[in-house]
């Protein structure tokens, strides 16, 4: 394969960019390393060059291009509308293409695409977690000794049992709607109460959930690390699973999972007679939990009992300049009494998470958290709501780690609480 | 390229994590935002923290006579900082510090990496501003703008970067430190060597530390619009407006070409058929705002203008949403985007559009003029491609012609973008021989060797 074809499609992309640097205002990575190839203007640079030849495929390039958080923020706040994110994504799978993809990120990969062998693999991580990682007493955990994490860094805990093992099916009577659950790899192996307050907002309005048990990884991690084929195979297993159902809708609730659905899939499978049009069908109907409630079924806010707490909240980076959500989950928070919302001064900035980028990067993910973790302590939230669960082991950590340890819960968790009639103590961190 | 030992040398002076030599990072120092420039790698890129560092790089550099080229963010529109004759670029992004803010004498003293917003973010609180406000308030540093001596939006009233500029300290090119001006109004001592150094482009020394004047914020703004169907009456209205003792904050200008273009861009309802529109924004205490906002209509009607006055900040934010588009949506319509930076006597500014637009019938291009145009410096910007030899041939040719007429109407080559190595040819135009003779004297007086910035802003003699 001519390793520049990524690259040849977005050609005019590249030549869109008229170097203005507009970038440069907005770029976390670049905020915290001060270097040009940190922020889009030079990233497409280095493209250009790619393309030309003018540079050789080197480790080298591959490095800065992985020095990306994929948070959009680049071509939101680009005068000329170029669409950086894709020039960058682009650009690694002309380097992958040529180089193959980091030997570790290989192995993760090639599991992911082997959903039983992921599945297993992380159930068995769950039984086996205590003997890596020691609990810290507050439901996180740090590694005890190296296994190349950091070891200051804090851990979510593996569920025991996932969510989707966990789900029982319940069949309304008369249902309002019927939805299928893309369930997301985080909320089926981490927080899987995230899963469960979702399907009882839901129930408690009549919606019926199906949760299909064909479904895996969405694929965003092999995309956004530039392994393309990987990443069709796992959209056309996906398009093969929810195109044959009967729902009125798709959700999601994390930014990734729901921007790969309604956006990647029909990218990824554009010239694919048979599965581009079925890619576009699953992604018209594809909704994230906060904007579906919140649009479509909009919920009656007298069914909500009050709720206590002080909160703020964080705009995933997909989720926001992914899909476009960040009125509705404001306005469920708004809508349940006693909660109170007070918004960051910065509340759209990445966290510096990026799914795996935290893992690779740790540095320097923990000093783009710096800004987030400021931000939250001068909020004086005591609750930092969400809708994705990268952001929130992000947010869990980074929060520890800058002396700001803060609660951190879905949109849907708090809702699901002001439907049960709880009190926000009474629901574990 | 240059030999291990010189790198290991830059490596103890400042660290090794901030010196790279590697090809892929050397690359996305080759350009700046300027188009139709050549790029050129540097041999290394050194990232100084401290005004120590700064100078012993320089010692260093002048020992081995090593170009330095110091950079800020890359926004400048001249080729400024395009390391055409290879060498080390400077970054001082990493000297990033305010050093203070003094709210009893209205100051403020800053390292050159500071970007202006950030500055001015911090003085808010004081209910101090910052005025100079190129379009690159959010990225460019302060060390590049008072080395560009920045316009920006608010000039016919505030003035520029230059008028700003209170103290400096700069590393020279033998590696002395000099401190110049200071926190006072009044400074009289010696030549003025602060404004020497302002707008020098980074050929005369390194500036390390400014000390910038802050002014209260205005308590009120009133912004309008102001649409005319003929060039003539917009650029009639721009002088008259002056003349009835009106001075806006900001008088900004487009004309039918960009107002099209900007229109099908943002889609904010521009009038697309009218031939020119002016942005006015008068600002101040609320009383006097009224006052000279109703003379503004008063002289607008009466040089057949329509006008609009935004009544709430969403409409007065579609306003500027509109203005700022210019430039962009402009560069969206053909892969180069020629821009320039002409200025010409407020009185003139009638005549030097209607030229503008004969040119680029003349020689049949796209050019769309957008502008400040209270200060009468237009950015007449030609939408063409540089893949296209015979079209950047007419594009040459009208650049030239522009020049000509604007230093025929008594302007400048440049009103704040620079000379750089972009307008380097026609510098002689304006200067004469005995102009660019005394430029050489002052370079060679603090640069010798042509080793600060080579290449831009004074023409070698004989190349
Ligand atoms: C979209 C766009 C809009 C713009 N709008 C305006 C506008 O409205 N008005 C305006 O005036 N300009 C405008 N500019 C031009 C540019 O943004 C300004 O000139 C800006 O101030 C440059 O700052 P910088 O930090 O990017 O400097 P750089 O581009 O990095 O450097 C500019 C020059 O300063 C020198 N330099 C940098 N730092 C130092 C230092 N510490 N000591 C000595 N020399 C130094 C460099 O060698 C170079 O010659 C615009 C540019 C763009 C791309």
């Amino acid at each position: 394969m001519d390793n520049s074809i990524p690259l040849k499609k977005v050609r005019a992309e590249i030549a869109k960019c008229m170097k203005c640097g507009n970038c440069m205002a907005v770029c976390p990575i670049y905020k915290a390393t001060k270097a040009e190839a940190g922020v889009a203007r030079g990233k497409i640079q280095l493209a250009a060059a790619l393309l030309e030849g003018r540079l050789p495929f080197t480790h080298g390039v591959e490095e800065r291009l992985m020095t990306c958080l994929t948070c959009k923020a680049c071509s939101a706040n680009c005068p000329c509308g170029v669409k950086a994110d894709e020039i960058i994504l682009a650009a690694r799978a002309a380097v992958a293409g040529k180089l193959g993809l980091p030997l570790i990120k290989t192995a993760a990969f090639s599991a992911l695409k082997r959903p039983l062998l992921f599945d297993w693999g992380l159930k068995l991580g769950s039984r086996f977690q205590g003997i890596f990682l020691k609990d810290n007493g507050q439901g996180n955990r740090s590694p005890r000794f190296p296994i190349g994490l950091d070891s200051k860094r804090v851990l979510p805990v593996l569920a025991g049992v996932t969510f989707r093992d966990a789900f029982v099916p319940v069949s309304l009577a008369n249902p309002r709607l019927k939805v299928a659950f893309f369930t997301g790899c985080v909320t089926n192996y981490i927080y899987t109460e995230v899963g469960k307050a979702a399907v009882e907002v839901l129930r408690a309005n009549n919606i019926e959930v199906i949760v299909p048990e064909e479904q895996h990884c969405c694929g965003a991690p092999v995309r956004i690390h530039g392994d393309v084929a990987t990443a069709e195979e796992m959209a056309r297993s996906h398009v093969d699973s929810f195109a044959k159902l009967q729902v009125d809708a798709i959700i999601t609730v994390c930014g990734t999972c729901g921007e790969t659905f309604q956006h990647s899939y029909p990218e990824l499978l554009v010239n694919d007679r048979v599965y581009g049009p079925k890619a576009g069908k699953i992604a018209g109907i594809t909704h994230d939990i906060s904007e579906f409630l919140v649009n479509v079924v909009k919920i009656n806010s007298a069914a909500l009992s009050g709720v206590n707490l002080k909160v703020t909240y964080h705009d995933p980076c997909h989720l926001v300049r992914g899909m476009g959500v960040s009125r509705e989950p404001r306005e469920i928070l708004r809508a349940i009494p006693g909660v109170s919302l007070t918004e960051l001064k910065n509340p759209a900035r990445c966290c510096g998470g990026a799914g795996s980028f935290s893992l690779t990067h740790y540095g320097l993910s923990m000093d783009i958290h710096r800004h987030k973790a400021d931000d939250i302590r001068a909020s004086g939230a005591e609750v930092v709501v969400t809708g994705c669960g990268s952001c929130r082991m992000q947010l869990e950590d980074g929060l520890r780690q800058h002396g700001t340890p803060r609660k951190v819960m879905h949109t849907v968790e708090v809702l699901a609480q002001a439907y049960a009639g709880q009190k926000a103590g009474d629901v574990p961190a | 390229m240059l030999n291990r030992e010189f790198i290991t040398r830059l490596e103890v002076i400042t660290g090794p994590e901030n010196v790279t030599t590697t090809p892929e990072d050397l690359l996305t120092y080759s350009y700046d935002a300027t188009a139709d420039m050549p790029s050129q790698l540097p041999d290394v890129v050194v990232s100084p923290r401290s005004t120590r560092e700064v100078r012993e790089i320089i010692k260093l550099a002048g020992k081995h006579r090593i170009p330095v080229y110091p950079r800020g963010s890359g926004t400048n529109l001249s080729g400024g900082t395009i390391p055409v004759k290879k060498g080390i670029v400077l970054s001082l992004l990493r000297m990033d510090q305010i050093l203070e803010i003094d709210a009893d004498n209205l100051t403020a003293t800053v390292q050159p990496g500071v970007i202006i917003q950030d500055l001015n973010t911090a003085v808010a609180p004081y209910g101090l501003i910052y005025p100079p406000d190129p379009g690159t308030v959010a990225t460019a540093t302060m060390g590049g703008s008072v080395s560009e001596c920045s316009g920006g939006l608010r000039g016919l009233k505030y003035g520029v970067t230059k008028h700003y500029v209170m103290g400096l300290e700069v590393v020279l090119a033998n590696g002395e430190v000099v401190r110049l001006g200071g926190k006072t109004v009044k400074n009289v001592t010696a030549y003025d060597l602060v404004k020497l150094f302002t707008g020098a482009e980074g050929t005369l020394g390194i500036i390390t530390e400014i000390t910038v004047k802050l002014i209260p914020a205005p308590e009120f703004k009133k912004s309008m619009l102001a649409v005319f169907k003929n060039l003539v009456d917009a650029g009639n209205t721009v002088s008259a407006i002056v003349k009835n003792k009106v001075i806006p904050a900001t008088l900004e200008i487009m004309d039918n070409m960009t107002i099209r273009t900007v229109e099908n861009f943002v889609k904010i309802g521009l009038p697309t058929d009218s031939e020119a529109i002016l942005l006015i924004e008068v600002d101040g205490i609320k009383g006097v705002v009224l006052k000279e906002a109703e003379t503004v209509l008063r002289v607008v009607r009466a040089n057949n203008g329509e006008i609009k006055v935004a009544e709430t900040d969403a409409e007065r934010d579609k306003l500027w949403a509109g203005r700022r588009a210019a430039l962009p949506a402009l560069a969206q319509l053909s892969p180069t985007t020629v821009l320039e930076d002409a200025t010409v006597p407020r009185s003139k500014i009638t005549e030097m559009l209607v030229a503008i637009q004969a040119i680029a019938a003349k020689y049949s291009l796209r050019i769309g003029t957008f502008g400040h145009a209270g200060d009468g410096n237009l950015h007449p910007t030609i939408v063409t491609d540089e893949r296209n030899h015979e079209e950047m041939a007419r594009v040459h040719q009208a650049v030239d012609e522009i020049f000509a007429v604007a230093l025929q109407l008594g302007g400048t080559l440049s009103g704040e973008h620079g000379i750089g190595i972009a307008k380097l040819k026609y510098l002689g135009q304006e200067l004469g021989e005995t102009g660019l003779n005394l430029l050489r004297r002052v370079k060679e007086a603090l640069d010798p060797d042509y080793l600060l910035n080579p290449g831009k802003m004074v023409p070698v003699k004989g190349e």
